[in-house]
């Protein structure tokens, strides 16, 4: 049986059994969904060891047809990018099932059934082939979290689901027309099919369809990753969602924007994203910068870690619009990065809150004390978000760095001054947390770590190490796609643009940077 | 050729569906008379038996496909499409009608009658193959259906709603009435087919009749399917009308004026498409407009559900603006998930709104998921629906009026369309967050447990929009084949 099937199924068919386990026995739903979940994770391990090297394409491949007309084709693969997304989904899911054992009294049942929903639609787009069964899945996806953060969060909840789900929406309605625009063109929805087609030049934009499209599919990644301006719903939906919420938002769905730029835009439209790069980047670098300035005034740690994720998403979209091997790769990597280190970020904060119950950062100050192994755990983690090095996010800020260095040394300048604020918040966060004179209240009600919390750590910080110190287990199977991605973007950018007049020549010195490499 | 006048048994065989329905609703009327003792179960169980027998002879019709009475009717795979369409609009308002008859102490056969009578209309409208006979079937459809909003008359709201209906009702049927007669004036005859020759024939007449006959006679379907400008009726009528009417109104008239829409402006008008497609244009794009936005401001659930049908009445205008088989197969598609979403809604408005429709407000739905995780669940299922959320009928009707108007270069249509559809999702979660984010109030509370017809009434329409988002491709086959016998 195909892994990559598998690993779609047992989410789904957790769901729907979690459904039917009665509402008088949470303990049933929780551990079924841990259980479930395990397996899953399992599964998915087989997918890195069974994954090919040298091959930049599509593996594991599944296509059998779903709907006859107009064709649409239950079509799942991945590649070198999808496949650490997948597996960082199908991690992040136990833990979040863990996390959230004590923190959900209130509707278990539902909880745990939306929250491998969730995980179903997550895998989902990452494995998508077919433009209409990602459209599927990128909607399927949205639902549980709309149902996650309105009534499992904070006080605010219903604001903030009800503007993830529209900002969302608007963004995915422009995909949808921009994906009907093109079947109608090309006839077909199947994306490798398109890919071939724009090679062998039987399908051509005009220049101004392909701008207009590729602006399509940009809003909607856009808000999801999110890039500044567009950003106004995380901090909100961050805050409210409680935390298996947050740690699956910021982890994995974030990512489907940045996956969906890099793995439908630039192969797509490869002139139009060259010819909008310089304004991406400027979009991107005041993101890194905005992002986190406004984190370092947050008196509400959430809300500082959701900003400091606009900041980090920022160097995700750099490496991506640098259009170089190095940009390319750093930006994944910080993707999975930006996954472990965030997510065990707010892991820690939801620890905090099942403690103290607040998340004003005011109402903390010597945690250190009572708590050492917790504060250990928030400064290894804290350390890895700032980029020191051996730790997993100096390896992508590096790369991302040196990829847009090469393409413009400037942008490379602005965005170091991200890596350097990022240090200032985080670490002042730590001080004024952790530090300082423990009160009466923090220390009769924060206990260190239990059990179930080590289990959820240690991964995490495992992880963090690993790929700081070891990104060679990780980065090939990344480079030879991105690669793959590079080439499609250069090569065929004169033959597939009929009206190459202006459109082409804006591919100013980072193309040619990126050619003499 | 001496024309026979007794019809033959084909002919009598294709309208079959509509002899049990008259013959049905005639006997329910005489039978409430004669009997002494008042069984209302019985009523609603004889005419649940009528509906499922006329579904079967619809379906029996397709087999002897071909035109009956001398071209008169013609029962193809369209008509076929329509009728079954119709008598399960039907049938899915029978069932949650036991127990919201019960409860407003309302049971007689009046309204099994007239809804069987109103039925019997529709059927005829959709099979009709020319003016006059469309003309029968509306009307027949109208009168019982003003009657139908009119049902608990003891109730204000339900006579203001009923008056209304009727007034502005028979103010577009005359000018559907006049539409009809500028054509049979003008190209002289009121055969669909043969109009489409004369339009496309050489002796074609001025170009200023026939675009007036379509204006008026646009004005009267309209009406009916309640599209911009010719909406404002309908939120009055479906707030005052008992819950399970408004959901037959929302659904089955709805669909069959528009089987007649696509029929005489495909069929008969086809010749002069570029002519009224502007027309259906402006119609479609206000539609999605007033009766997206006019939502998102309503307190009250049932004129929360006019608006957003107002806006579906616009994207199927979409897919009639594309001019094509495909849009004609995309707009059968939509009706037929739409059918099941809104008048699933509807079912559970009927349910909650409890003795004298009290609970009617979007509040009254908190916590609903709490109480009633059944109910709720299955109202989330239409709900996701009628956003367009994929895996659901509502989603796959969209994408496939869509893309039919993208494939006739309707650019801004589609992307303004798509985008109001995007505000749309505001309201619908309203009601989502209600359910599932607030504490129960006294409706969610005192609610009691569905009962077995109730639960029918909520679990076929979910599966059906389930089914229709997964599988979309059966329905969508025959859609497609039957949009292409049109002509």
């Amino acid at each position: 049986m195909n892994p990559l099937l598998l690993v779609l199924a047992l989410p789904l068919a957790g769901f729907l059994i979690a459904l039917l386990i009665p509402r008088s026995s949470p303990q049933g739903s929780r551990i079924w969904a841990l259980v479930l979940s395990l397996a899953t994770f399992v599964v998915s391990l087989a997918l890195p060891v069974l994954f090919q090297r040298g091959i930049a394409g599509e593996q594991f491949l599944l296509d059998v047809p779903w709907i006859r007309s107009p064709e649409i084709r239950f079509h799942i693969a991945i590649d070198g990018l999808s496949l650490w997304l997948v597996v960082l989904s199908t991690f992040l899911t136990p833990l979040c099932v863990l996390i959230s054992w004590r923190a959900v009294q209130n509707r278990a049942k539902e909880f745990y059934a939306f929250l491998l929903l969730l995980e179903f639609g997550l895998v989902g787009v990452f494995m998508a082939q077919d433009l209409f069964l990602f459209y599927v899945f990128w909607e399927v996806s949205l639902v549980p979290m709309y149902f996650l953060v309105g009534i499992w969060g904070h006080e605010r909840r219903i604001y903030a689901a009800v503007k993830f789900f529209l900002y969302t929406m608007a963004g995915s309605v422009l995909m949808l027309t921009a994906i009907i625009y093109i079947y109608n063109r090309a006839g077909t929805f199947s994306y490798p099919e398109l890919l071939d087609m724009l090679v062998g030049g039987k399908l051509m934009f005009s220049g101004k369809e392909q701008l207009l499209l590729f602006l399509a599919f940009f809003v909607a990644f856009a808000i999801k990753v999110p890039i500044f301006p567009l950003h106004t719903w995380l901090p909100d939906a961050h805050v409210e969602a409680p935390t298996a919420g947050s740690v699956m938002l910021a982890s994995v769905m974030l990512k489907m924007g940045a996956y969906g730029i890099l793995h439908f835009c630039l192969p797509l439209f490869p002139t139009a994203s060259r010819a909008c790069a310089p304004w991406i980047v400027t979009l991107a670098i005041i993101g890194i910068i905005y992002g986190a300035l406004v984190a370092m005034v947050q008196p509400n740690m959430k809300k500082l870690v959701a900003y400091s994720s606009v900041s980090h998403l920022g160097f995700v979209v750099l490496g991506i619009f640098s259009f170089t091997q190095l940009g390319f790769d750093g930006a994944v990597y910080q993707m999975l990065n930006h996954g472990i280190s965030t997510g065990a970020l707010f892991v820690l904060v939801g620890i905090l809150y099942e403690r103290r119950h607040s998340l004003e950062i005011a109402d903390y100050g010597g945690v250190a004390t009572a708590a050492p192994w917790l504060s250990t755990a928030f400064l290894i983690t804290t350390l890895a978000s700032i980029g020191l090095p051996l730790l997993n996010n100096f390896v992508g800020e590096f790369l991302v760095l040196q990829g847009a260095a090469l393409a413009n040394y400037k942008w490379a300048i602005y965005a170091a001054i991200g890596v350097i604020l990022s240090a200032c918040y985080m670490l002042w966060l730590y001080q004024r947390v952790f530090f300082g004179e423990v009160t009466e209240e923090i220390r009769s009600h924060l206990p260190d770590l239990h059990p179930r919390e080590w289990a959820v750590i240690v991964p995490l910080v495992v992880m963090m190490v690993w790929m700081g110190v070891y990104p060679q287990s990780f980065l090939p199977k990344v480079g030879q796609t991105t690669a793959h991605i590079l080439e499609q973007t250069q090569v065929n950018v004169p033959f597939r643009v009929q009206v190459p007049s202006q459109v082409g020549q804006i591919q100013t010195p980072h193309a040619e940077a990126a050619n003499a490499r | 050729m001496p024309v026979s006048l007794m019809p033959n048994t084909a002919d009598i065989l294709r309208l079959l569906p509509e002899i049990i329905l008259t013959v049905m609703g005639t006997f329910l009327m005489v039978l409430d008379a004669l009997l002494q003792r008042r069984n209302s179960k019985a009523f609603g169980n004889l005419s649940l038996l009528t509906l499922v027998a006329a579904l079967a002879a619809s379906v029996y019709a397709y087999t002897l496909a071909g035109p009956a009475f001398g071209g008169m009717l013609v029962v193809d795979g369209f008509a076929t499409f329509f009728r079954v369409l119709v008598i399960i609009t039907g049938i899915l308002t029978v069932l949650p009608s036991y127990g919201f008859l019960a409860r407003q102490n309302a049971e007689t056969s009046e309204f099994h009658t007239l809804l069987l009578f109103s039925i019997a209309g529709q059927c005829l409208m959709v099979a009709a193959n020319e003016l006059i006979m469309v003309f029968i079937g509306l009307e027949i459809s109208s009168i019982a259906s003003y009657v139908l909003a009119g049902y608990l008359r003891d109730d204000k709201r339900a006579n203001e709603s009923s008056l209304k209906y009727f007034l502005l009702g028979s103010f577009a049927t005359a000018f559907f009435l006049y539409g009809v007669a500028l054509i049979y004036g003008s190209t002289g005859t009121i055969s669909l087919t043969a109009i489409r020759g004369v339009l496309s024939g050489p002796s074609a007449p001025s170009p200023v009749f026939i675009g007036v006959a379509a204006a008026l006679i646009s004005v009267g379907l309209g009406f009916k399917v309640s599209a911009a400008p010719f909406q404002i009726w309908a939120p009055d009528v479906y707030q005052g009308a008992p819950s399970p009417v408004a959901a037959f109104l929302s659904a089955g008239p709805k669909a069959a004026a528009f089987a007649v829409f696509l029929r005489i402006f495909m069929t008969a008008l086809g010749p002069v498409g570029g002519g009224w497609e502007p027309l259906v244009w402006m119609s479609a794009m206000a539609s999605m407009v007033i009766g997206n936005f006019a939502a998102l401001l309503q307190q009250n659930v049932k004129r929360m559900l006019a608006y957003s049908s107002i806006a579906h009445a616009g994207y199927v205008l979409v897919a009639l603006t594309a001019r094509s088989s495909i849009g004609t197969a995309a707009a059968m598609f939509y009706l037929a998930a739409y059918t099941f979403m809104n008048v699933g809604a509807f079912a559970v408005v009927s349910y909650l709104s409890g003795k004298g429709e009290r609970y009617q407000n979007i509040e009254d739905f908190a916590g609903l998921g709490q109480k009633q995780p059944f109910t709720a669940a299955m109202l989330s299922i239409f709900l996701l629906s009628l956003i367009g959320v994929p895996l659901t009928g509502g989603f796959f009707g969209k994408f496939y009026i869509f893309k039919a108007a993208l494939e006739s270069h309707l650019v801004w249509l589609t992307v303004l369309g798509l985008l109001t559809t995007a505000a749309a999702a505001y309201y619908y979660l309203r009601l989502l967050v209600m359910m599932y984010m607030h504490e129960p109030g006294d409706a969610a509370n005192y609610a009691e447990a569905p009962s077995l017809s109730m639960r029918f009434a909520l679990v076929l329409p979910a599966i059906a929009t389930l089914f229709l988002g997964i599988f979309p491709t059966w329905v969508l086959d025959f859609a497609g084949k039957s949009s292409t016998l049109l002509k």
